[in-house]
This record gives C-alpha cells, sequence and structure tokens, in this order.
C-alpha cells in the first residue's frame, strides 16, 4: 500500500511526537514544559495532515498549539517563580511520591497501555462493518454542503454541536463568575504594535474566507472562530489602549448568539412542521452558513475571554473594579 | 510496509498513558493541565489513526467532528482550570 518513505516519515514524526510530549511532561521547569507542549501542538497539526485530516490541522494549530500556548504562557505569569523553576520540588522531582505510589502508577499505566493495544489490535482484525461513512457520503448531497466534516458537524450530527457551544458558553460563564481578568500588558514596542495592525485585518479576511470555504473545502465555523479569537489575543498581547474589547452588552449578545441562534434555526424549523434541526434540503446550505456565522462570532468572544480568564473591566457591575483589573503590568 | 492506521493508534495510546500518569504524579497545577492535554491529544490521534483509510480513499469524517469537537472543548476545560487555579492561589495568598 504505502512505500517505505511513508512508513520512515511516519515513525519520525511520531518519535518526534512522543519526545516532545517527554519534554512537556517530565523535567521540573514548567516554561521549558509549556514551550515543548506548543511544539508538541504543532508536530501534531502536521500529523493531522499526514492522516489526511485537514480540518483538524487548521483547529489544532490554531486552537491546540496557538491559542492553548498563549494560555499557558499567561498562565505562567499568574504561577510562584519556586513552582515555575520547580524549585520546590525535593531534589529529583520523582521523589515527591514514595516509592509505592510511583511503582502503582507505572504499573497501572503500563498495564492500561498493554490493554488498550490489545484491544486496538483486535478492533483493526474485525472485518469493516456497515460503516456510517458509506452512509454519509450516500446522502451528502442532501445536507446543502459539499465537505463531509461540516456536513457531519452542522447537519448529521447538527445537536452535538449545538450541546458543544452551549459547552463553551457555561465553561466562559464559569470563567467570569471566578474573579477579574487576568492583568493588561504595557504597549509594547514597535515590532509587535506595527505586526499587529496589519495582522488584525488579515486575520479577520482570512477567518471570513475560511468560514465561507468551510461549506466545500477545508474550512468551517470553528477553524474561523479561532483566527478571529487569535486577532483579539494579539491585540491585547500588543497592549493597545483598552484592547480594543467592546462593551460589556455587545460582549454578552456576542457569548450568547451562537446557541441563541442555533437554537431559533432548530425550532424554526419545527414550525414549518419538520423535526427539531431538520432542515430542508433547498434550504440547508443557507441555514447551515447563517448558523456558522453566529457560531464564529460566539466562538471567537468565548475564546478570547477565555484568554483574559475572568471578567474584563467592561463587564460592569459584577466585580470591584480592583487593581488587577484594568491596570496593566508587565 | 508498515501500517500508518497501527503505528499512529498505538502512538495515541501511549501519549493517554503518559499523560494520565504524569496527571496523578505531578504536584503543579500547569503540569497537570499540560498532561490532561496530552493524554487528549493521545485520544485524538487514537480516534483519527482509526478514522484514515490510505492515501488514495477518503477518511471517514465522523470521528474526524468527533475531534475537532473535542478540541475546542479541550481548550475551554484548559482555560476554567487555569482560571479555578488562579483564584485558589489568590486565596491561600489572601490567609
Amino acid at each position: 500500500m504505502e512505500t517505505l518513505a511513508w512508513g520512515l516519515l511516519d515513525l519520525l514524526l511520531i518519535a518526534a511526537l512522543l519526545a516532545l510530549a517527554w519534554g512537556a511532561l517530565s523535567g521540573k521547569n514548567l516554561q521549558r514544559a509549556v514551550v515543548h507542549f506548543i511544539g508538541f501542538g504543532l508536530l501534531l497539526a502536521l500529523i493531522w495532515l499526514r492522516l489526511r485530516a485537514p480540518d483538524i490541522a487548521l483547529a489544532e494549530a490554531a486552537i491546540g498549539a496557538g491559542l492553548t500556548g498563549a494560555l499557558l504562557l499567561a498562565a505562567l505569569r499568574d504561577t510562584p517563580r519556586e513552582v515555575v523553576s520547580g524549585a520546590d520540588q525535593p531534589g529529583d522531582a520523582k521523589a515527591a511520591n514514595s516509592f509505592g505510589v510511583a511503582a502503582g502508577l507505572a504499573l497501572l499505566s503500563g498495564g492500561l497501555v498493554v490493554l488498550l493495544a490489545m484491544a486496538y489490535l483486535q478492533a483493526l482484525e474485525q472485518a469493516d462493518p456497515v460503516r456510517l461513512a458509506q452512509q454519509i457520503q450516500i446522502h451528502l448531497e442532501q445536507t446543502g454542503v459539499s465537505n463531509p466534516v461540516t456536513a457531519v458537524l452542522l447537519n448529521f450530527r447538527a445537536y452535538d454541536t449545538l450541546l458543544e457551544l452551549a459547552v463553551l458558553m457555561a465553561a466562559v460563564l464559569g470563567i467570569m463568575a471566578l474573579g477579574p481578568a487576568r492583568a493588561a500588558y504595557l504597549a509594547s514596542g514597535t515590532m509587535l504594535s506595527g505586526l499587529s495592525r496589519w495582522l488584525t485585518p488579515i486575520l479577520i479576511l482570512v477567518s471570513g474566507y475560511l468560514l465561507w470555504v468551510g461549506a466545500h473545502a477545508p474550512g468551517g465555523a470553528f477553524q474561523a472562530g479561532a483566527l478571529l479569537a487569535g486577532a483579539g489575543v494579539l491585540l491585547r498581547l500588543a497592549g493597545f489602549p483598552d484592547q480594543q474589547i467592546p462593551p460589556a452588552t455587545v460582549l454578552r449578545s456576542l457569548i450568547i448568539t451562537g446557541v441563541s441562534l442555533f437554537l431559533a434555526v432548530g425550532l424554526g424549523v419545527m414550525l414549518a412542521g419538520r423535526g427539531f434541526l431538520d432542515y430542508p434540503p433547498a434550504w440547508a446550505g443557507g441555514l447551515i452558513l447563517l448558523i456558522e456565522t453566529a457560531a464564529t462570532l460566539g466562538i471567537a468572544t468565548t475564546l478570547v475571554l477565555a484568554f483574559l480568564g475572568g471578567a474584563p473591566p467592561q463587564w460592569t457591575g459584577l466585580h470591584g473594579s480592583g487593581p488587577a483589573a484594568g491596570e496593566p503590568n508587565s | 510496509m508498515i501500517d500508518a492506521q497501527l503505528v499512529y493508534g498505538l502512538a495515541g495510546i501511549l501519549l493517554f498513558s503518559m499523560g494520565l500518569r504524569s496527571a496523578f504524579s505531578s504536584t503543579a497545577l500547569l503540569r497537570r493541565v499540560l498532561a490532561i492535554n496530552v493524554a487528549g491529544a493521545g485520544l485524538f490521534l487514537l480516534l483519527i489513526a482509526v478514522a484514515y483509510r490510505g492515501l488514495d480513499k477518503a477518511p471517514d469524517p465522523l470521528p474526524h467532528a468527533l475531534v475537532l469537537t473535542g478540541i475546542v472543548v479541550a481548550f475551554s476545560a484548559t482555560a476554567l482550570a487555569l482560571a479555578l487555579g488562579r483564584r485558589l492561589q489568590e486565596t491561600s495568598d489572601d490567609e
């Protein structure tokens, strides 16, 4: 099937991936671990491309490596210095646990690997049953889009995506309730502020493109929302005054807009006599684009607020405007 | 030659196990969050490996949709965990 070259590439990619994961999980210095993790995410994006998953690759690079990496680096700021450098660990980091606990954990994880590997090998040997992939292929033209992943996300399993947007909303509500946002950044030098002035309109444009093209090529609401969130995070890091965060009413309406429009469409088609979220095939493409647009804005807002780590100063009436809320600090 | 589905699936299982073990044995919150993320990435790798059909056939899109959802939810869970950790740090500093 595949040549030796591909096999060698696979082994190389996997070895690098495991090495980066090891770097992220071992060692005492947390900053080093976070940087390893960012590299891990980017390499994983390449592996998704190798495994013919370009939609996942886009999302992994933007969210898994980019936004998560930025979030972890911001979280390093909050962590006390001794914890970051690992100086509070006694001697060797492994000695923190007693020998019994460490041995038990090693045994359990080894046993888990063996068990899962055996189950996986057995599952691979099974004859291919009637797979849902064939069903998706058969019914693809009735969905209104030609990208099968978008069709699954927003038509076949639209209910799951609606619930996922609700989960995002719940997470961000939890984050807002916990306290004020992280301290803002000082205005940065020429390089970063100049670059962010150039990049922000480009990111907005590419985000709109990804939203549009998701119907027939890799792309879609999640990738577009992640890019928009990247623009928001970039503006925050460059330290622009009030970080271009919209007022609280706009933020609130953007957060609920993804879920509520999705719900409205789902209930709306019920008025036409169809089931919940059962789009009429003639309207499916347009409805999906409408839902995806609202979802993009909602996802972008949610991801930026998650990066902020709390209620921004504009979110009035929730927390006292203490010094940590809006004053810049390096 | 080497079956890509097999190799990537086993790598995913290894990553999951590594992440889980590190999540249980570490003390710093940031390290545990990293470990859970690595375990999640291992699971995603397993799912995408199962969906892989070779270089010439289109992959199975259903696990792709699951993993896409998973990546976004994992990020929001990480953000919530870190916000909780920051709050705990503040309250323990106040005492």
